[in-house]
């Protein structure tokens, strides 16, 4: 059992007052603590960003890593010791802009990692431009006659990519953050958690107001289906007026990519016999064959 | 007669199992006893074009290739018309009958023509033309009297795996074609082979650089890769996937160099020897996460291959034009160590010690190794490549009994030695984050200057450590009292330490000065080599000379003689000498 003093990190967060990113850190802390994880059991692994400063406010394992590089750096962690709770923490630049290309790929791998995706439809950090969720016509420091491109949706994305668990959360919402967070972790495979993180000083148009007076939680409504894909992809795709909030795609049936690795049925590399035996005695003991190979 | 001492070449088109064809005498070879020196020369192509094999057989341990051919094996006329000038007086060509060759159109000067009906009988006697490579070294061997016992033994193995009809086509026409040479030509020709008795045949490896170094670090308990495919890396990785369940090693193929870094950092961090292998175009895309394992302080083992660049320069040839970049990869200033080994046998000691620097020191270990080396196949005595050897170091690494007891936990703890007590993530004593900000030594981001420059230190202090703990000097090879000493690092040793023999042959006294350990450059253990030589001269395979430029900076002294070649193709110790005639006006 643990409780929240033992997350508690000896670090106050420097994020602007009002900063959607309090609740993400609150929020996970609460978590934690009702799966009744300790902080040595868990690992978050963030990049660069405002909200990729969770890991110092948070006492727990942490690895902050490079911009848009979160994914690769946890998943080797994962791979290492799969028995750590493995968290990514990370903006939606972060995520989907300079490192899209590792999104894409965690999807197609189904790793055991909770991805909570700090949406705040702009670059925080480096003060207000616009992002790859910035929607079309976004007025921001490099685009003053608006953004020309579509913004990504990172549902949408999760959906298409064949990420196991999509999800969407509001940090004007802690009960249904918590909520959501906790079903998340608890999935085996790669959860993707869209939070819909209001940036105060840099996006005056996506305000805590703005998502309040669209949000709605699609897990209460009559049709809900979180294992049928189609139906997920068309509450994916919906954004304007009304913005879906809540797990809408759920699928349990994949196998995550470490339960497929020969190697790690043994339990967590990381872990292993190898301090009480030298690390090399397998090789060791092959010697003979690994050479009568090249003879 | 000149028996056992001998090159043979093999060419012909992508696709024509040139390669194989030379694996597979080279193997024969070694099995009979006999030294051997293999390495292809192929263009980054699947079918088509112009590849070949070269090998040379010696009685005594062979370093290099050398230019002079007495066999030519030709699989189209393009190879005679590329190779015939390279064939020695009272040499021979082999080639296929049906390339239709007018005997009267060879070199002359006593070299004989010998078509043989390469395809004719692999097809008559194996029911498949693909078998002409078998036919044709099969009369190598015929040619020279080699004993066919030890091809058809080669053969077998080979193709039992595919199937034994396979392997049973295989020797019909392997025995074909020995007879066929043999009877025809042998008499006729003056060089031969002749296995050396008394050797077991399981005593005398055969292997290239990379399989060295991919079991050096399987031997040092290496228990991650993560890599993206890129010649000539690849086949580190490859090997390492081929054994990885077998040795409880994880191997994931990421999506980019970029992520591979990052993976096997991530895995490091967790507490696993963890790796990736690339060439210069990949390690360009790996520079962030180096300064990342730099700035985080997570040991982690990158084996950069190089080939010729800039960019994606010739994808399958060799050059060493990564030294200076590797040394400076990243941005900021940041400690890595940088070893080069030039031989097989060195890249097997690479593999595995580069884990215990990276592990000693918290930081990225770069192994630079170039594509000669890696590629080139070469026959070692198996007790040379001795795994009991191996020594495990992992540092600082805190043990689960240290762990219990841990107070406190600073992970980037300030030291004398910059290297600080390492936890593996995952014990309640031991919780912490770290981070590519700059850190305090709990590891949370800090701006402070005066915290700012004790991590600054105490980061690059591991470098002064290690210049004084690990690196070694250089290793001196010939008469200490030489006239004129050579510089080299990597794969051109083996060229440069032959011409080292060839000029005490004809009078000149030289010697060479191999350097390994490249960074952080072991400036005192080098000088007294340096200050005590009379001319120097550096070879190396790139353009700029940056071991010259690496040692001027490190110790001020300057080379006398620059040789450098940035074609894409190895030194021959012939040239190594004949660019010392021109370049430093010496007669030999
Ligand atoms: C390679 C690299 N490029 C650029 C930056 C500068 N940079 C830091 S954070 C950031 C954008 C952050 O946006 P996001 O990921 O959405 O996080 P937020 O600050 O909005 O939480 C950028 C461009 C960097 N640190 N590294
Ligand atoms: S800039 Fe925006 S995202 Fe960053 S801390 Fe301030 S409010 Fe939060
Ligand atoms: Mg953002």
């Amino acid at each position: 059992m643990s409780n929240l003093d033992d997350f508690l990190s000896p670090e106050s967060p420097t994020w602007c007052p009002g900063c959607g990113d309090y609740t993400i850190l609150k929020c996970l802390k609460e978590a934690l603590v009702t799966q009744g994880l300790a902080p040595h059991e868990v690992m978050v692994v963030s990049g660069i960003g405002c909200g990729s400063k969770v890991p110092y406010y948070l006492r727990s394992n942490g690895y902050d890593s490079l911009h848009g590089r979160a994914l690769p750096v946890a998943q080797g962690i994962k791979l290492a010791n799969h028995a750590l709770k493995v968290i990514v923490v990370s903006g939606d630049g972060d995520s989907m802009g300079i490192g899209g290309n590792h999104f894409l790929h965690a999807m197609r791998r189904n790793p055991d990692i909770t991805h909570i995706i700090e949406n705040n439809q702009i670059y925080g950090l480096t003060k207000g431009q616009f992002s790859p969720t910035s929607p079309k016509g976004f007025v921001t420091s490099t685009s003053p006659d608006g953004s020309l491109e579509a913004a990504l949706n990172p549902m949408v994305l999760g959906v298409a990519g064949g990420a196991t668990f999509v999800s969407r959360t509001f940090s004007g919402d802690v009960r249904h953050m918590v909520e959501t967070l906790v079903r998340a972790m608890k999935h085996r495979g790669y959860s993707v958690i869209d939070v819909l993180q209001p940036c105060v000083t840099f996006n005056k148009i996506n305000s805590f107001k703005w998502y309040k007076e669209r949000v709605y939680d699609v897990t209460k409504s009559a049709d809900y289906r979180p294992q049928d894909r189609k139906w997920a992809f068309a509450k994916a795709l919906e954004w304007g007026e009304k913005i879906p909030i809540g797990v809408i795609y759920e699928d349990t049936s994949t196998p995550t990519y470490e339960d497929q690795v020969q190697v790690l049925q043994e339990g967590p590399l990381a872990e292993r016999d190898e301090r009480e035996r030298p690390i090399h005695w397998r090789v060791l003991a092959g010697e003979e064959k690994l050479k009568r190979a090249f003879c | 007669m000149i028996t056992n001492d001998m090159t043979i070449k093999i060419g012909g088109e992508a696709g024509m199992g040139v390669e194989s064809g030379g694996a597979g005498l080279t193997r024969a070879l070694a099995r009979g006893g006999l030294h051997v020196f293999g390495f292809s020369d192929f263009m980054s192509r699947i079918r088509g074009g112009h590849n070949f094999f070269q090998l040379r057989a010696g009685v005594s341990e062979v370093f290099t290739f050398a230019e002079e051919v007495h066999l030519l094996i030709a699989f189209t006329k393009d190879c005679i018309e590329r190779h015939r000038h390279e064939v020695a007086a009272a040499g021979a060509i082999l080639y296929d009958e049906a390339l239709g060759v007018d005997p009267e159109s060879m070199p002359g000067r006593g070299v004989l023509a010998c078509p043989v009906p390469f395809s004719k009988i692999a097809v008559e006697t194996g029911g498949d033309p693909i078998m002409a490579n078998t036919c044709a070294i099969a009369a190598a061997a015929g040619i020279t009297g080699y004993d066919f016992e030890r091809i058809r033994e080669v053969l077998e193995e080979n193709f039992k795996k595919k199937s034994e009809k396979v392997a049973a086509g295989n020797i019909a026409v392997a025995q074909a074609g020995y007879r066929y040479a043999k009877e025809k030509y042998s008499a006729g020709f003056k060089y031969r082979l002749q296995a050396i008795g008394g050797r077991k045949t399981e005593d005398r490896m055969i292997l290239n650089g990379n399989q060295a170094l991919a079991m050096g670090a399987m031997a040092a308990g290496c228990k991650f890769i993560a890599a993206y495919p890129m010649t000539p890396a690849t086949s580190i990785f490859e090997f390492i996937t081929a054994h990885a369940s077998e040795y409880g090693i994880v191997s994931k193929q990421t999506e980019d160099e970029i992520a591979a870094l990052l993976f096997a950092i991530g895995a490091g961090h967790a507490g696993l020897r963890a790796m990736t292998c690339t060439s210069g175009g990949g390690f360009c895309l790996m520079v962030e996460a180096l300064g990342l394992a730099s700035m985080s302080e997570t040991p982690v083992v990158v084996a950069e291959v190089q080939r010729v660049g800039p960019s994606t320069g010739f994808p399958t040839r060799t050059e060493q034009s990564d030294l200076e970049f590797a040394i400076h990869a990243s941005h900021g200033e940041s400690p890595r160590i940088v070893i080069a080994p030039a031989t097989v046998e060195e890249c097997f000691e690479a593999g595995w010690r580069a884990f215990n620097l990276a592990e000693k020191y918290q930081c990225p270990v770069i192994i630079l190794s170039d594509l000669h080396l890696s590629s080139h196949l070469q026959s070692i005595d198996k007790n040379r490549l001795d795994f009991s050897k191996v020594k495990i170091d992992r540092g600082e690494l805190l043990t689960r009994g240290d762990l219990e007891k841990l107070r406190d936990y600073k992970r980037h703890l300030v030291t004398d030695s910059g290297v600080s007590p390492r936890a593996i993530p995952g014990h309640p004593r031991s919780v912490y984050v770290t981070t590519s900000d700059e850190h305090n030594e709990y590891g949370y981001a800090v701006e402070d200057a005066e915290t700012r420059n004790k991590m600054m230190e105490k980061r690059m202090r591991k470098l002064e450590t290690a210049a004084r703990e690990d690196m070694r000097p250089p290793l001196l090879y010939g008469d200490p009292d030489a006239d004129y000493t050579f510089l080299c690092w990597g794969s051109v040793y083996g060229s440069v330490r032959e011409s080292v023999d060839l000029l005490g042959k004809r009078g000149v006294k030289a010697n060479v000065l191999r350097f390994a350990d490249l960074w952080p450059f072991p400036i005192e253990k080098a000088r007294p080599f340096l200050e005590r030589a009379r001319h120097l001269v550096v070879v190396e395979n790139n353009y700029t000379g940056q071991l010259a430029h690496l040692i001027s900076r490190c110790a001020c002294v300057e080379m006398d003689t620059k040789i450098l070649k940035y074609s894409g193709r190895p030194f021959s110790p012939e040239e190594v000498i004949a660019n010392l005639r021109e370049e430093a006006r010496i007669h030999v």
